[in-house]
């Protein structure tokens, strides 16, 4: 395939068969898993989709302008994403990050050429999400694009992961991905929902460390604004320690180098596929790759002994 | 019917620092009654004054959010694990 640049590239990732892991692979009443692998695009993680979508819209409305800066709350792949494209169209780059993330996401948002402002561990994403807001009102000028109520967030998954997949997988009965944004699940999710109406949309949820939850009242909680829950039939929280399990699973049985996320996603899917399979049911079950294994070597995700990398894990956010 | 409920530190003041609980209950539902029974006050602060969930709270069943299962009519059975957590971003 030719394009004629980086960011026409996005998109169109390939749906992998996971013959190995899957239930039942074939035979009468077929449980088979399938893998959308979003690291196939160009930084390397789904939330390209996204960050080019929230460009374009911003764009197209007049917020952005050239040389404007951009700035927004992310755990690191929206960063990415958003430092590759703000790069191609000349806009500078803010990003609130928790301190709690992978080294690698920092070394990447410098060397895209981002300028990152820490957030406290304590809190996780909710406090990036509060010192962005802060920011944005110090800084009127500065444009936060704002991941969890975009809504072209959410349009760059019903224009593109959605129908990638269903063109892919006709036969598709369960959609499996991660909820963090909900970006993902409410685009994709709603797209198949109205076109085959019978499709099951599964939500996976990391289950961090205590830390990660220490808000002072419940109050100080957040839903993002993009969340629907109509849209979804299931909602798993999965833990660090079954995330990684999964994402070694990923590896061992099928070659598929995943970020820790995407175990946790495939835990999902599985506890479904496998409900499906007792009942003697025919599953077609699509899943999201959200990112690949790079950005987490340094956790000690993928040696020694699971219970070891899980309690490492701890207080860190992989999703 | 003993049942082990998870509870996050901004609602361990309500059960004297513990990380975890047993309760008792054939729904989740039930289940509250009787955490509220023996932690007064800690059900005030899950549930809202209609009756649903908190909108900040999430209360999982083996890790399946109750809100897709029944919400707080979800059936319990022995053995089962509860966990309440707050709300928060990710992404």
């Amino acid at each position: 395939m030719r394009y004629d640049s980086l960011t026409d590239a996005l998109g169109e990732t390939p749906l992998v068969g996971l013959p190995r892991l899957s239930p039942r692979w074939s035979g009468e009443s077929p449980v088979r898993l399938w893998a959308k692998l979003e690291d196939r695009n160009p930084t390397g993680s789904i939330k390209d989709r996204a960050a080019l979508f929230m460009v374009r819209a911003a764009e197209a409305d007049g917020r952005l302008t050239p040389g404007c800066t951009i700035l927004e709350p992310t755990s690191g792949n929206t960063g990415i994403s958003l430092a590759m494209v703000a790069k191609l169209h000349g806009y500078g780059l803010v990003c609130v990050m928790p301190e709690n993330t992978s080294i690698e996401r920092r070394q990447l948002l410098e060397m895209f050429g981002a300028r990152i402002i820490s957030s406290p561990a304590a809190g996780g994403s909710n406090q990036a999400v509060a010192t962005a807001k802060k920011l944005a009102e110090e800084n009127p000028d500065w444009v936060m694009l704002y991941q969890y109520g975009n809504a072209a967030n959410a349009q760059a998954h019903y224009e593109g992961t959605g129908p990638e997949i269903l063109r892919d997988l006709p036969t598709i009965t369960h959609f499996v991905a991660g909820l963090g944004t909900t970006g993902t699940l409410m685009g994709a999710g709603r797209y198949l929902r109205e076109k085959a109406p019978d499709v099951q949309v599964i939500a996976a949820e990391p289950r961090y460390g205590e830390l990660v939850y220490g808000l002072r009242n419940i109050d100080e909680g957040f839903v993002p604004e993009l969340y629907d829950d109509s849209i979804l039939t299931s909602r798993f929280s999965v833990t660090s320690y079954d995330a990684l399990r999964r994402t070694r699973d990923l590896i061992e049985h099928e070659g598929i180098f995943a970020g820790i996320s995407s175990g946790a996603i495939l835990h999902a899917a599985l506890s479904i596929a496998d409900r499906a399979a007792v009942a003697g049911e025919r599953a077609d079950v699509a899943f999201i790759v959200a990112d690949g294994g790079w950005k987490y070597l340094s956790t000690g995700a993928y040696d020694g002994s699971l219970q070891h990398a899980a309690e490492k894990l701890e207080g860190q956010l992989w999703a | 019917m003993a049942i082990e409920v998870k509870i996050p530190t901004i609602l361990r003041t309500y059960t004297g620092g513990a990380k975890s609980v047993e309760a008792a209950g054939d729904t989740v539902s039930a289940l509250l009654d009787d955490l509220d029974a023996n932690h007064p006050g800690l059900k005030g602060r899950l549930i809202t004054d209609d009756g649903s969930l908190h909108r900040f709270v999430n209360v999982y069943v083996n890790d399946e959010d109750v809100r897709f299962t029944g919400s707080l009519d979800t059936v319990l059975k022995d053995g089962d694990a509860v966990t309440i957590l707050p709300a928060v971003a990710g992404g």
